[in-house]
Parts: structure tokens; sequence; C-alpha cells
């Protein structure tokens, strides 16, 4: 069983949910960006929930399948259609041999999970589907997809459709979008006027924004404690000697524009970094548009531990609900 | 050197062992990520050392943060007590420096750079108070280099030079970071010289290239047979200049899947090194020589 890709969309890649064990070495873990979207679509045609999937940003595929398969599309409200029909999002349909799958315009959000019984079977690089196209490693030979692939799906023995996911139980990011951070790291580096200003300010997302990290602006420079700069550090006072980055880090380049490092993020560096995104939080990233406002939210350890038990819940109720 | 220990969100724990470089941080990091390792401690699911601090990834439904965070330092005395002492190898790099793709490059981003009007090894060699770009290349390869991190993108080493203090290069980064990198350059940043082990962004200066590639996914040198990434930390790396003709000569080995570097086991002591610098260099290089 497989499908032919017509038309790719703008930036469509195979995802699961990623390669852990590598960032030691600089490969990223990777996977769906917002995990909760993949899990729910994987779920909704009867996959295991880490069942490789596209991932679609901002445009839809066209798609066209060999053989029957039952489809889901979770995450960015972006209308799925089967040979010119719409279909409801959050929910499983029918797609039968020689139909085309495509898309309308993105009504929301910016990532649409698409997940088809049996699971995208593409060889898997480290143990995971997931694209990484910086070290050339899963997805199609190390890429994002592109038109004229065949893309092979695993057999499986389809569901019944009519699956649907009721509207809260989906996870979106609000306007303004609000992200939890807990301080920590290099967070001392910061003035006390700075480290209240990163959250008291308006910030929105900046076009510089994909799976290795979000870029945000608007919100005023930050200031650093004077200090003479540690041997091997750089001049800048936003430097330090290159140490790791945590998945979900701010850091913020010569104080100026703060940058959350996504799913594919860069395993080190030298800048400095005020803490980071708790990881209930993460999977809102990868629905963030570009010129979208956020607000910056400081958490301490127990919060983002409530706030982490919270979306466990959430998915054992989605679980649950689809039996 | 005063251990710092912090929370990454709720799934790191970042353990800074002092905010400078050198190389008894290093090893004290390096041991003490050992010992993390060594304890296979419930929950843990990544541990990167870097420069001079790592960082552990850990799963809270696990262990909570607390408790991950008492663990890890209560390793921290016997990381301590740990031998600094390592058995390694060392690597002959090619490197091609003031190559035409680099000058291309380093061309198209001048603006980004503190000094428009000349070359990056131009700028490197004033700013550490050499007469010529040619004098700074020599200083750059003459004495042997040790890998204190492997990251920021696939494989990429972060190299720390085996001399004292006074004689380190330093250069600051790019003003702006690069949108382009080539593939393979050889870099250098803070106290750091890199190999760029894939094509990308970058806001290292840039000093040359070098033919032998460190990471393939495909495996297809037999150097990377093992595994797709070349280095790993505690690996020491000889740089050796060559001209245009002897880079087509071992590119055309590379691309027939011959090229076989030239690699040394040796032993390095952190405290014969500190102890005679020049002596224990000597040797390392000398044992290039009988491969």
């Amino acid at each position: 069983m497989s499908f032919k890709v017509i038309q790719p969309g703008l930036s469509t890649s195979i995802q699961d949910l990623g390669r852990p064990g590598y960032f030691h070495l600089g490969i990223p873990i990777g996977g769906a960006m917002d995990r909760f979207a993949l899990r729910v679509a994987n779920m909704l045609v009867g996959n295991p929930e880490g069942a490789a999937g596209l991932e679609v940003v901002f445009m839809g595929p066209q798609l066209v399948f060999e053989q029957d398969a039952l489809i889901a599309v979770t995450g960015a409200d972006l209308p799925a259609k089967i040979d010119g029909v719409t279909q409801e999002g959050w929910a499983a349909f029918e797609i039968k041999a020689g139909q085309t799958l495509s898309f309308d315009f993105l009504k929301s959000g910016a990532r649409a999970y698409i997940a088809i019984s049996g699971g995208i079977d593409t060889p898997p690089a480290l143990e995971s589907r997931s694209t990484y196209p910086i070290g050339a490693l899963g997805g199609i030979e190390g890429r994002n997809v592109q038109a004229g692939d065949v893309i092979p799906v695993g057999e499986t023995d389809m569901i019944e459709p009519g699956l649907s996911v009721p509207e809260n139980l989906r996870r979106m990011p609000g306007r303004p979008a609000e992200l939890r951070v807990l301080p920590g790291l290099y967070w001392h580096r910061l003035t006390a006027a700075a480290q209240e200003g990163f959250f008291r300010d308006d910030w929105t997302v900046a076009l510089e924004a994909d799976r290795m990290g979000y870029r945000f602006k608007g919100g005023k420079p930050l200031e650093f404690v004077e200090r003479e700069q540690p041997f091997g550090a750089g001049a800048d006072p936003s430097n330090i000697v290159d140490g790791c980055y945590s998945y979900g880090s701010i850091q913020v380049p010569g104080g100026l524009e703060p940058i959350v490092l996504h799913r594919d993020a860069v395993s080190g560096g030298g800048y400095f970094t005020l803490g980071a995104i708790i990881s209930a939080d993460m999977d809102l990233i990868g629905q963030l548009q570009p010129h979208t406002p956020v607000k910056f939210r400081k958490v301490d350890m127990a919060e983002a531990l409530k706030a982490r038990a919270a979306r466990k819940k959430m998915l054992a109720a989605v679980r649950a609900h689809l039996g | 050197m005063k251990t710092r220990y912090t929370y990454g969100g709720d799934e790191h724990i970042y353990v800074e062992v002092d905010d400078e470089m050198s190389l008894d941080a290093f090893f004290k990091s390096l041991s003490m990520s050992n010992a993390v390792r060594n304890a296979n401690i419930k929950g843990v699911t990544e541990i990167c050392p870097a420069n001079a601090s790592f960082q552990v990834r850990y799963d809270p439904d696990v262990i909570a943060p607390e408790e991950m965070m008492k663990k890890v330092q209560e390793l921290e005395d016997k990381a301590e007590d740990a031998e600094k002492r390592l058995k390694t190898r060392i690597i002959e790099i090619p490197v091609y420096y003031q190559d035409p793709w680099t000058h291309e490059t380093l061309m198209r981003f001048r603006e980004r750079h503190q000094d428009p009007s000349g070359t990056d090894l131009d700028y490197a060699a004033r700013i550490n108070g050499f007469d010529t770009a040619e004098a700074f290349i020599e200083a750059h390869h003459s004495q042997p280099w040790f890998v204190s991190m492997v990251g920021f993108v696939a494989g990429l080493p972060f190299l720390y030079q085996l001399v004292e203090r006074e004689k380190q290069l330093q250069v600051p980064k790019y003003l702006r970071p690069r949108t382009d990198t080539p593939k393979l350059t050889v870099g250098y940043g803070g106290c750091f010289s890199c190999v760029y082990s894939v094509r990308g962004a970058g806001g290292y200066q840039m000093f040359g290239v070098t033919p032998m590639p460190i990471f393939d996914p495909d495996q297809k040198q037999s150097y990377l047979s093992d595994f797709m990434v070349f280095f790993k930390p505690g690996d020491i790396v000889k740089w050796k200049p060559i001209d245009r003709a002897e880079y087509d000569r071992i590119l055309a080995e590379v691309e027939a899947d011959t090229y076989v570097p030239r690699i040394a086991e040796v032993d390095f002591d952190l405290e014969a090194f500190n102890a005679d610098m020049p002596g224990t260099n000597a040797k390392l290089m000398e044992a290039l020589n009988v491969v």
C-alpha cells in the first residue's frame, strides 16, 4: 500500500515521536512539533500513537491513494477534502483507491497532522522515521516530501471510520498565545529590570519560525548584569562558553530577539539561555503562525509539573473517549 | 571552579562546572557525566557532556526533579577524585587554509563581520597580534587540539588547543550569524575551533576546509562504518596544512571511499600535560609518525 504525492505543500515532512538518544552528538530528538495532535490523529485511525504521519505546515499537500485507507487530520484547522468534498477535522474518514486527498486554505494554527491507517512505512534511521534534513536522516532520503514521491504505508486491518474528538479535547493556543517559562539556566545573567521586562512585554512570532526554533520580536532589548567575560566565552555579554541547550530553552543573542529551540534544536552553542518553555507548552509553539501575539508567563517547578500532569490527563481522556 | 546546578525547564538538569574554559573544567564535566551514566538512574533519557558543563535529560514522570537534582549533586565528589587520564586517539585532519569556497562565502556575508574590508583570517591574525595570516595559520596547526564537545549540529566537534592560556587564540563570532557555511569548513569562535559537519548556518570565523567527511548517514567511508559520527569528546586532533593539489587528491580518495585518515592510539594525562605542555604535545604528535 502507498500513496503518491501530486503537490507537496509548503514544507511537508514525515514525522513520528522522534529519535531520543543522540543529542550528545548533535542529532536532535525531532519528531512532530505538536505531539498531542500526532498522537490523536494516529488513535483516530487505529494506529499506535507513535506511528509516522505527515506534518503539514501552512499549506496542505495533494495526495492520491492507491488503496482504501482511513485518514485523520488534526492540529491546525486545515480542512481536508476527498475529491473536492470537505471532511471533518479531528475525525476519521475513509478514502477509496484512486481518490485524491487535498486541502483548503489554513483557517487557524500552523501545523496539521495527517495519519493514515497502517502508518507511513519508510525506512527508519536511528530507530525513527522522523525527517531531519540538516543531517539527511529519516523521511525520504533524509528530506521533506516532494512531488512524485510514492510513500509506503504499513499493512493493517482497517477499523471502522467515524471516530472523532470533541472540541473540549482538542488543544490550540489562545490569543495572545501564552507560553509558560521556568526561569533557570543562565537567568542570573539578566538584570532585575530585564527579568521583569521579558515577562511584561508583548512579543510576536517572527518570520524565522521553524522546526529548529521559533524567534520572537517586539519586546525591549534585555540588559545584562555587568561582568568581565569568562575566558573562552566571547566578548558579547550574551556569550557563554559553548554549552548544551535544553529543548524549549530560550536564547537571546545580543539580548535582542528571543529564540525558543524546538524539536530539531541545535544541541549546544555559545549563547546564554534564560530558562525554558515548560514541557506542557511545547506542542502549542508548533501551532503559532508568524505575527501571532505571545505573552511569556513565569512559572515555578510545581506549576510546570501540574501543567504536565494536566496534559497527560487530557491525552488519557482522549484515549478513554476513543475507547 | 564553582559548580552551578540549575534546571532547564521541567525535563533537564544543567550543570556548569565552571563559567570559563579549561581542561580541568572539561575533565570534571566528563567525569561527572560519566558518573551519572554509570549510576543508571531510572528516568534519565539523555546525558550530554559539553566543554565545561553537561546536561541530563530525564522524565519527570519517572523521577521528581528535586530527586534527580540531588542524585546528580551527590556524584560531584566522586567525579572530583576521578583520574584525569584518557585512553584516546590522535587524528591528523588535512586542512586547506584560505580555500576558494570559504572565501566566496565570507565575501558574501561581509556586512555581518567585524571587519568588512578584510578576510576572516586577516582579522583573526591582526587581533591576535600576528603580522600575517600565514603566521596565524602556523599557530593554528603547529600544536594539537582536544575535542571538548560534540554537538550544535550532527557530529560537529568543538576543539580546544593544547597550549598555555596566554597562547590561546581568541576570535569573536560574526556580529550576526551567516545563513550559509560550506560543508567541512574549519571555523573559529571564542577559544574554540570547529569543523562544520554539514552545510548550514554558522557564526564562527572561517579559516579553511577539510576534504575529510566527519558525518555521513550513509556511512560510506571505512572510518565511519561503526557509526555515522566520527568525533567523540577526548579525541585529539592535529591539523595538517595542505595545498589545492593535495586537497583534490584526498577528495578523489574520499569519493572512491578509499580515504584512510592517519590515526594513532595515545594516552592523555592532564597532570603530565600541565607539567610539560611542549613535551606532552611532541609525544602525542610523534605517535602519528609511526602510522
